[in-house]
C-alpha cells in the first residue's frame, strides 16, 4: 500500500469517474454518458485502474498513468459531440477534475520512484516535465472547448497545431527572416564584439576599470528601446533587427567575459609566470578556459534576449515577413490561432537555440565542478 | 552553474574617490567625444542637402553648427538630447500629454504594479517548488522553458484578451511585466530557500521544528540576500515589459508610446530623451531596491 492520503486521492478520482454518468452531461439535448456503451466501458476501465493503483507501490505510477490517459481520451472524445462542446455541465467536468487529481497523484508517485539506475533516473526526470506539459495542454484544450471560449480570445491547442501544419511555408519564411537573418547575425556580431572588447580591456587595466562599471550599468538598462533608432538608421529589413540584437548581446557578453577573465587565482597566475608563459599563452591556456563558464552564461542569457530583441524591433517596421510582423498583423485580424502558431515557432526556435548553447557548454566545460556529482 | 555576472570588487590601492573612478570618467568622456563625432559625420549630408536646397553658401563651421542643431537629426548631439529632455520634463505641467514626466509616470506605475505582482508570484512559486518534490521535478523545467518563449511576443495577445474581458489600462501592461519578471525571483528564491546547510537543517530537526518553523526561522532569513539580488534583476525586466507592452497596442501614453510616435513622425530627439527617461527610471528603481536590501541586511545583523 502507498501512503494513506495518496491512496484516498486515487480512490476519490476513481469514484469521481464512476459517479459522472449519474450527472447531466450538457445543457443541450445530448446523449447521456449512461447511453454511450463504449464511453461507459472505458470510464469503468479507467476507474478500475485508478482504484487498483494504491495496492502495489511500485506499479502505482503505471496504473495511475493508464487511468489518467484513459480519462483524457474519454473527455477529449466527448468534445467531438457538438452538443457537449461549449455546453458541458457537471457530468463532463467531474471526469475532467477526477483525471486532474489522478494526473497530479501519478506525477507525485512517479517523482517518488527511487532505486533506479542512471538511465532510469534520466528517463524519469525527462518524463515528469513532459507529462506535466502534455497535461497542461490537455487542460487548456478541454477548458477552451468545454466552456466554448470564442477562438478570437483563446484558440484551442489543436486548432493552433492544425494552423501550424497548414501554414508551414509562411512560418518557414518568417523563421528565416527573423531567426536566421536577424537573430543569428546579430547574436554573432554582438557576442563577438563583446568578447573582443573584453579581451582588449583585459589587456589594459585602465580600460577594464572604466568599462566594467559602465557595462554593468548599461546591461541593467532597457536596451530594446533603441529599436526605433536602429530602424531609422538601418531601414526596415533585417539589418536593423540584427543591430538591435547585437547591441543587446554586447553588454552581457562584455561584463561576463571580464568577470570570467578575473577568476583565475593568484596561484594559477604565479604558476604560469613560473613557466615563463607569454601573456598570449597565459590568456589562451589559463584565463580563457577558466572564463568559459562565464562566457557560456552570457551566451545563454543572450540566446533568449536575442529573440526578444528581434521580435520587438519588428514592431517598429518590417518588410512583409517576420515573426513579430506576423504577430502584430494577425492580432489585428483576430486570427489568434496563427499568432499562437508563431509563438510556438518562436518557442521551438528559442528552445533549440538554448539547447545547442547548453550542449556546447557541457562539451567544452565538462571539467567544471557543477557537472561533477 | 556560474552564479553571477557581477564581478567582485578588485583589490585596489586606496587612492581616493576620484582616482578610483578616473577610468570610468575617461571612458565616458571618450564615448561623449565619439558621440559628437558621430553626430557630425552622420548628419553632415542631411545638413549639406538643406543648405543646397536653400541655395546658401556655407562654410565648414556652418556645416558643423548645422549638424549640432538639425531638427530631425540622424544622430542627435548629446546636448540636444539633454535640452529636449529637460524641456519636455519641466516645461509642461506634469499632467499634460506633452510632458515626459507624465509619460514616465504612466510607465513607472505599470512597472511597479507588474513588479509587485511578479515578485509575489515568483516568491510563492519558489516556496511551493522548495516544499513539494513533485513540483520541483515537473514545474521547474517549465518555468525555465517559459523564458525561452519570447514572451514579449505574447504581449499583444494578453492586451487583446484582457481588453475583451473588460480589463483596460494599467493592469494588462502590468500582467506582461509580471510574466516577464517573476522568473529571476523564482530561480533566485529557489536557490536562496535551499541555501541553508544540511547541518543547519539537521539542527532544526533535533529541535523537532515543524516545516513552518524551519521556513520562518531558517529558510526565509537565509534567502533574503538572494531575494534582493534577484529583485534588482527583475525590476529592469519589469520596466522592459511595461515599455514593450505599450508598443503593439498603440497606447496613448507611456515611454513606449513616446518611442512609437517618435519613430512614426521621425522625431529622433524625442526617442532619445524617452530612452534617457527609461534609463533614469531603471537606475532609480535599482538604487531603491539596493538601498532597501542594505537596510534589511543591516537590520538583520549583517556586517555593514
Amino acid at each position: 500500500m502507498i501512503a494513506r492520503p495518496q491512496a484516498m486521492g486515487f480512490w476519490l478520482a476513481a469514484a469521481g469517474l464512476l459517479a459522472a454518468p449519474a450527472l447531466r452531461l450538457s445543457d443541450q439535448a445530448a446523449t447521456g454518458l449512461a447511453d454511450r456503451p463504449a464511453v461507459l466501458a472505458s470510464l469503468t476501465a479507467a476507474a478500475v485502474a485508478l482504484a487498483l493503483a494504491p495496492f502495489w507501490p511500485k506499479l502505482s505510477p503505471a496504473f495511475g498513468l493508464a487511468g489518467t490517459v484513459l480519462g483524457c481520451a474519454i473527455t477529449l472524445d466527448l468534445l467531438a459531440d457538438n452538443a457537449v462542446a461549449g455546453h458541458a455541465r457537471w457530468g463532463y467536468w467531474l471526469p475532467v477534475l477526477a483525471t486532474w487529481l489522478a494526473a497530479a497523484l501519478t506525477l507525485t508517485r512517479l517523482a517518488a520512484v527511487s532505486a533506479l539506475d542512471r538511465a532510469g533516473q534520466w528517463m524519469r526526470d525527462l518524463a515528469i516535465p513532459l507529462l506535466f506539459g502534455a497535461f497542461l495542454i490537455y487542460l487548456w484544450e478541454v477548458a477552451v472547448r468545454g466552456f466554448g471560449v470564442p477562438p478570437v480570445l483563446m484558440p484551442a491547442p489543436t486548432s493552433t497545431a492544425r494552423r501550424f501544419v497548414e501554414s508551414l511555408p509562411i512560418l518557414g519564411d518568417d523563421f528565416v527572416q527573423t531567426f536566421v537573418r536577424s537573430v543569428l547575425s546579430g547574436y554573432v556580431i554582438g557576442c563577438g564584439a563583446g568578447f573582443a572588447v573584453a579581451i582588449v580591456a583585459y589587456r589594459y587595466e585602465f580600460l577594464r576599470r572604466g568599462l566594467l562599471p559602465l557595462g554593468n550599468f548599461v546591461s541593467a538598462l532597457p536596451i530594446v528601446g533603441i529599436a526605433p533608432i536602429m530602424v531609422m538608421w538601418f531601414g526596415f529589413d533585417w539589418p536593423s533587427k540584427a543591430a538591435v540584437v547585437a547591441v543587446m548581446c554586447f553588454f552581457p557578453m562584455l561584463v561576463n567575459t571580464l568577470a570570467g577573465l578575473a577568476v583565475a587565482s593568484p596561484m594559477e597566475r604565479d604558476l604560469m609566470r613560473s613557466y615563463a608563459a607569454q601573456p598570449a599563452q597565459t590568456l589562451l591556456k589559463l584565463h580563457l578556459p577558466s572564463a568559459l563558464p562565464f562566457i557560456f552564461n552570457a551566451l545563454k542569457i543572450n540566446s533568449t534576449l536575442a529573440l526578444i530583441g528581434a521580435i520587438v524591433a519588428e514592431f517598429f517596421g518590417t518588410p512583409l515577413h517576420g515573426i513579430g510582423f506576423r504577430i502584430s498583423i494577425e492580432v489585428a485580424r483576430m486570427s489568434l490561432d496563427m499568432v499562437w502558431a508563431e509563438i510556438a515557432l518562436a518557442a521551438l526556435a528559442g528552445m533549440a537555440f538554448y539547447g545547442i548553447v547548453a550542449l556546447a557548454e557541457r562539451v567544452t566545460t565538462s571539467w567544471h565542478p557543477s557537472y561533477r556529482n | 552553474m556560474t552564479s553571477s555576472a557581477l564581478a567582485l570588487p578588485q583589490a585596489m590601492p586606496r587612492s581616493g574617490w576620484l582616482a578610483e573612478r578616473m577610468p570610468l570618467f575617461v571612458v565616458v568622456a571618450i564615448l561623449l567625444v565619439l558621440w559628437y563625432l558621430a553626430a557630425v559625420l552622420m548628419n553632415a549630408s542631411l545638413v549639406r542637402d538643406g543648405f543646397r536646397r536653400a541655395d546658401t553658401k556655407y562654410s565648414f563651421t556652418d556645416l558643423i553648427a548645422g549638424t549640432m542643431e538639425a531638427a530631425r537629426p540622424v544622430v542627435p548631439a548629446p546636448h540636444q538630447v539633454a535640452i529636449n529632455f529637460f524641456d519636455s520634463v519641466f516645461d509642461y505641467p506634469p499632467d499634460s500629454p506633452r510632458s515626459l514626466a507624465y509619460h514616465s509616470w504612466v510607465t513607472l506605475s505599470a512597472t511597479v504594479v507588474g513588479f509587485a505582482i511578479g515578485a509575489l508570484f515568483g516568491i510563492g512559486l519558489a516556496v511551493l517548488i522548495v516544499h513539494l518534490r513533485t513540483l520541483e521535478k515537473s514545474l521547474l523545467p517549465w518555468v525555465i522553458f517559459s523564458q525561452m518563449v519570447p514572451i514579449l511576443a505574447i504581449a499583444p495577445i494578453i492586451i487583446v484578451v484582457l481588453g475583451a474581458v473588460g480589463i483596460h489600462g494599467l493592469l494588462p501592461k502590468s500582467v506582461i511585466s509580471a510574466y516577464l519578471c517573476f522568473f529571476p525571483v523564482t530561480i533566485g528564491m529557489v536557490k536562496g530557500l535551499t541555501s541553508p546547510d544540511p547541518i543547519q537543517l539537521d539542527l532544526m530537526r533535533t529541535w523537532s521544528a515543524s516545516r513552518l518553523q524551519v521556513f520562518c526561522k531558517l529558510r526565509w532569513p537565509s534567502s533574503i540576500p538572494f531575494l534582493f539580488a534577484s529583485l534588482k534583476v527583475s525590476v529592469t525586466i519589469s520596466l522592459v515589459g511595461a515599455i514593450v507592452a505599450e508598443l503593439p497596442t498603440g497606447a496613448q501614453a507611456g515611454i513606449g508610446s513616446r518611442l512609437l510616435t517618435g519613430s512614426y513622425y521621425g522625431q529622433t530627439v524625442q526617442i532619445w530623451s524617452a530612452l534617457v527617461a527609461a534609463a533614469i527610471i531603471a537606475t532609480v528603481l535599482i538604487g531603491l531596491i539596493d538601498a532597501v536590501g542594505r537596510l534589511t541586511a543591516r537590520r538583520m545583523g549583517a556586517a555593514a
